[in-house]
């Protein structure tokens, strides 16, 4: 019977005490009046079973009546209902989309089966922890590392698509041939590379992605072996990745295999390939590490002039991110759970002060029989109703918001752009939702419960004792802290884009529109072809109205960090490192003048710098600061890319790499002086163009030009350099906006916290006041009071917050660009802010408690 | 039309209208609380003996568990179909765990009006030639 007794703990503790002595004596009787062991077996079966059943049932008509009745409550209470469903939605909804994205980013497992085992291996030179591997050093890894199933190599490429439509041009990708089986995803339609397709003099072969298969060939079925034209290179298409194959980056529409000749393997400085590699099963990226560390000593001791101080490393796939990018996150992930956290403080607090004006209406309910559990249970269903609720909305804000949040998400990570709605998001909603009501619904109706009492039916009797109200004034410090923590981190955000935004980039960006007309190859592989088809664009180009000048150059500052080369000055240092390292481009004349960077020395590429002539460079100051301090920069001789170059002239340095990072000294060199065959990668590519003119205006011309020049020549990357510029920025802007909504949002919170709360006070302290007032006490004394109240309040979050944003501003310091994170501006500034806004709150209860009339308040008394 | 068909429509006419809506709301009842409702209409009975009364008048074929009748019970009692009484037997007699229930008017009420809407549809089902076989 003890057993039975147990079962019956499965009913809601009021109904066991009604009906329970009763159930268990029916049960004994039927015990006893059952005879053999298999009829006892089966009562007790069917005992099991019904009371498992019909407690579930009683539990459930129990939630229905309640969420009947905290329905009809909420409903009741619109302004109430519709804040605390704001409150919940801003809160949750800002914290699940700001995770769900960082969640996407920094944690989820990349597309790829067994993810943790793919790799990034990488050369180490002296500056540049991370560089792409040479031909020659990759393929000496590949055979003797034995830390890795599969070791492969790719490189970014992209190429004219002639045929399918207009000609245009594609991001792709050249892999080896192994690259799809190291990645382990089979191929929707088709299949991938074999060894076969990677060998030199193969037929050329292209894997399609499924974006450009659909928007290209529209999704034909029968698209294995049919040729397509690429570059102008005909090429058979053996194969369709799924949809959502994305390597290396989302923008990668198609895969052509390497097929490298023995000299490709010649220069071990040619770092060009991206290796990726999957760990053997078992090996860690530690062991991994330090095998690649023994390979490079030994290929260091094997060559010794190439591989000087050079060294092998190798990082996980997933950690392929900026510290910034992830710092950027991490901080928004913070920024939301300030929000959160002031959003769960005024929740608390509006839950509070409904209990507290609820407590006549629960003792009411006690004296008329009701159960204080049952109140308990009935307040808290309304907490999880509006949780519930508010956790629905939240969701839907939070899918909503992740489009627009999505250009945070770095295009180098082979995953989509929008974080797809998930369980794992949908779980974390859920999460946050009972967190939050768990926190702020159970303190609130625990309070109304115990208050409520004969007390609460006193007429009279001012309710809101001393232990709420600390409770409340707790709520609203706390409030203030994550308001001053938000404010001081969005202004030194703000201070440290409006110093990156201010850099100057070192060339002109009003007024310049450039585009892409990226050459193929081996169609243009000499030099002569080149500089016809330069030559015929550019001087069409320069007649157009309103063109003040134009030129190529073989990439757009701050586009492309590649194309660093190490410059050899009297036959010092061969190998690349931080000390000698320099950027190369090939442009053609006018370069400086359309984008505005002046010459400061001698002069620029002209049309006479042939390849007959003696090689010329135009180098930039720093360049000269390094190796000629002090000299005469002019006449100067050193070798970079494989060629002796003289120093013609000297221009200032640009911000080649970003508006945030300090960049490799320039050289220029005249698009002329290459060798056939020579360094077609580095071919110029971008148009720049120095206009009044707007860009709407002048594109379908230069369209015309381009066609007229070269009819299968697409144009890509159409853009203003303001532009470029921006994208600099972008993902700060991004960020800030996101910022500066939450710190809007909580400032706002903040002031109405404290509003709420004083208001609260002031209405219950109406009969001191007009007590005080009677006895002589001035309008201004009862106003100060009020004042001093909110002031306390203030200060009291005021001093935490400010330590706490300055170890928040020392966590972020690596983004806030040369801000220094105790900057004085910022943190007084978001002082008085906080001060004002707790202020503005203050005034109007301060100016409600000086209104108290003592001659109405004693008569009502 | 059939004389007994306007007399029945007249019948179900005039049962709706002095049927109250309280009693209306209540219908269709589930089988378990008539059952209940009709072991109570003679006299009162406490939880076990209602068991026992549905048990024998449905000659054992609906067998009431302990955990059905309770849930049945609470729901009956806040809805007034039945009320506790306060009347007990003989003490040598009664058992001072048990609690005995009464119908109440409305439960009355509420028996009669379901017993009525299954005669209705005893009734229309005959009509449509489907009668239940006598044995």
């Amino acid at each position: 019977m003890n057993f039975y007794r147990l079962l019956l703990h499965l009913y809601p503790s009021s109904f066991r005490a009604e009906y329970g002595d009763e159930m268990s004596s029916i049960f004994a009787l039927e015990l006893d009046r059952s005879s053999g062991r298999a009829a006892r077996c089966g009562l007790w079966v069917s005992a099991f079973a019904e009371i498992v059943f019909n407690a579930a049932m009683v539990h459930w008509e129990i939630a229905r009546r309640d969420l009947f009745h905290s329905m009809r409550s909420l409903l009741r209470s619109p302004g109430f209902t519709l804040t605390a469903l704001l409150l919940i939605t801003i809160g949750i909804g800002a914290n699940v989309a700001v995770f769900t994205l960082a969640n996407f980013v920094l944690v989820r497992p990349l597309p790829f089966p067994q993810p943790d085992q793919l790799t990034k291996v990488w050369e180490k030179h002296p500056g540049y922890p991370r560089m792409e591997l040479s031909p020659a050093n990759y393929r000496d890894l590949m055979a003797s590392s034995r830390s890795f199933t599969t070791l492969a190599a790719y490189t970014g490429y992209s190429m004219s698509l002639v045929g399918q439509g207009e000609p245009r041009r594609i991001e792709g990708a050249v892999v080896t041939a192994n690259l799809f089986s190291l990645l382990e995803r089979p191929a929707l339609i088709g299949r991938y590379f074999r060894q076969g397709d990677g060998q030199a003099g193969a037929p050329g072969t292209v894997v399609l992605s499924y974006s450009v298969w659909q928007t290209a060939f529209g999704g034909d079925r029968e698209i294995v072996g049919k040729p397509v034209s690429l570059d102008n290179q005909p090429y058979t298409v053996i194969g369709v990745m799924p949809a959502d194959f994305r390597f290396p980056t989302r923008e990668t529409l198609f895969w052509t295999p390497f097929r490298f000749k023995e000299t490709d393997y010649l220069d071990r400085n040619n770092d060009m390939l991206d290796g990726i590699g999957r760990l053997k099963p078992g090996v860690s990226l530690a062991q991994a590490r330090s095998e690649l560390l023994l390979i490079a000593a030994r290929l260091r001791k094997q060559y010794p002039k190439e591989n000087e101080a050079v060294d092998l490393s190798v990082f996980a796939l997933r950690d392929e991110l900026s510290e910034d990018s992830r710092l950027l996150l991490k901080g928004l992930c913070g920024a939301a759970l300030c929000v959160l956290v002031i959003v769960c403080a005024n929740l608390g607090n509006i839950l509070l002060a409904r209990s507290l004006a609820r407590e006549r209406e629960l003792s009411i309910r006690l004296s008329l029989g009701a159960n204080r559990r049952n109140l308990l249970r009935h307040l808290l269903t309304e907490s999880v109703l509006l949780g519930l609720a508010g956790g629905v909305s939240a969701t839907g804000v939070a899918i909503a918001a992740l489009p627009l949040l999505s250009r945070l998400v770095p295009s180098r990570l082979p995953v989509q752009q929008v974080p797809s709605v998930d369980v794992e998001m949908l779980l974390f909603a859920l999460a946050l939702t009972v967190i939050t009501v768990i926190a702020f619904g159970v303190a609130p109706a625990w309070q109304a419960c115990r208050g409520a009492g004969l007390n609460g039916l006193r007429v009279g009797v001012r309710t809101g004792g001393a232990g709420r109200h600390g409770a409340r004034s707790a709520l609203v410090i706390a409030e203030v802290v994550a308001s001053v923590v938000l404010l001081v981190s969005s202004g030194l955000l703000i201070r440290a884009l409006w110093r990156v935004q201010s850099v100057d980039p070192g060339f002109t960006t009003s007024g310049i529109l450039s585009l892409s007309t990226d050459l193929p190859f081996p169609k243009y592989n000499k030099t002569s072809t080149r500089e016809q088809f330069y030559g015929k664009v550019l001087t069409e180009v320069r007649r157009l109205p309103g063109v003040m000048d134009a030129a190529y150059i073989t990439a757009l500052p701050m586009t492309w960090g590649g194309g660093i080369w190490p410059v050899e000055v009297d036959g010092r240092s061969r190998i690349l490192t931080e000390g000698n390292s320099a950027s190369l481009r090939f442009v053609t004349p006018g370069l400086f003048s359309t984008l505005g960077m002046g010459i400061k020395l001698g002069r620029g590429v002209s049309d006479n710098d042939t390849a007959d002539r003696p090689w010329v460079a135009v180098v930039s100051e720093s360049l000269v600061q390094r190796y000629w301090p002090h000299e005469q920069p002019i006449g100067r001789h050193f070798k970079f890319g494989f060629h002796d170059r003289e120093v013609i002239g000297v221009v200032g340095d640009i911000r080649a790499r970003g508006l945030e990072r300090t960049s490799e000294p320039q050289v220029y060199l005249s698009s002329k002086q290459d060798l056939d065959d020579g360094l077609t990668y580095y071919a110029p590519k971008d148009l720049v163009i120095h206009s009044s003119q707007p860009s709407e205006l002048l594109l379908p011309a230069i369209r015309q030009i381009v066609h007229a020049a070269d009819p299968e020549q697409p144009i890509s990357d159409v853009r203003t350099m303001d532009e470029v510029v921006a994208g600099e920025t972008e993902s700060r802007t991004i960020q800030m906006r996101v910022l500066v909504v939450f710190t809007g949002v909580a400032i706002v919170l903040a002031g109405l916290g404290i509003y709420g709360l004083l208001a609260f006070t002031v209405s219950m302290r109406q009969q001191e006041f007009g007590i005080r007032l009677a006895l002589g006490a001035g309008h201004g004394d009862i106003f100060k009071m009020v004042l001093v109240q909110g002031a306390v309040l203030a200060v009291a979050g005021l001093v935490p917050g400010l330590a706490l944003a300055y170890i928040a501003a020392r966590l972020m310091e690596s983004l806030l660009a040369g801000v220094r994170p105790a900057d004085a501006l910022t943190f007084s500034t978001a002082a008085a802010l906080c001060l004002i806004t707790t202020l503005l709150g203050t005034l109007f209860p301060a100016l409600r408690a000086v209104r108290a009339d003592p001659t109405a308040i004693m008569r009502a008394e | 039309m059939c004389t007994e068909c306007i007399l029945d429509a007249y019948s179900r006419y005039a049962y709706s209208v002095v049927m109250s809506d309280e009693v209306k709301a209540l219908l269709p009842l589930q089988p378990t609380t008539f059952h209940i409702l009709l072991s109570l209409t003679d006299e009162e009975r406490h939880g076990y003996a209602i068991i026992l009364e549905v048990a024998r008048r449905t000659q054992g074929e609906l067998k009431l568990s302990a955990g059905t009748l309770y849930r049945s019970i609470q729901r009956m009692l806040e809805t007034g179909l039945i009320v506790e009484t306060r009347n007990r037997p003989a003490p040598e007699l009664d058992d001072e765990r048990r609690r005995y229930y009464r119908i109440t008017p409305l439960g009355k009420a509420v028996a009669e009006a379901e017993a009525g809407r299954l005669r209705d549809l005893l009734k229309m089902a005959r009509l449509c030639g489907v009668a239940p076989r006598t044995t």
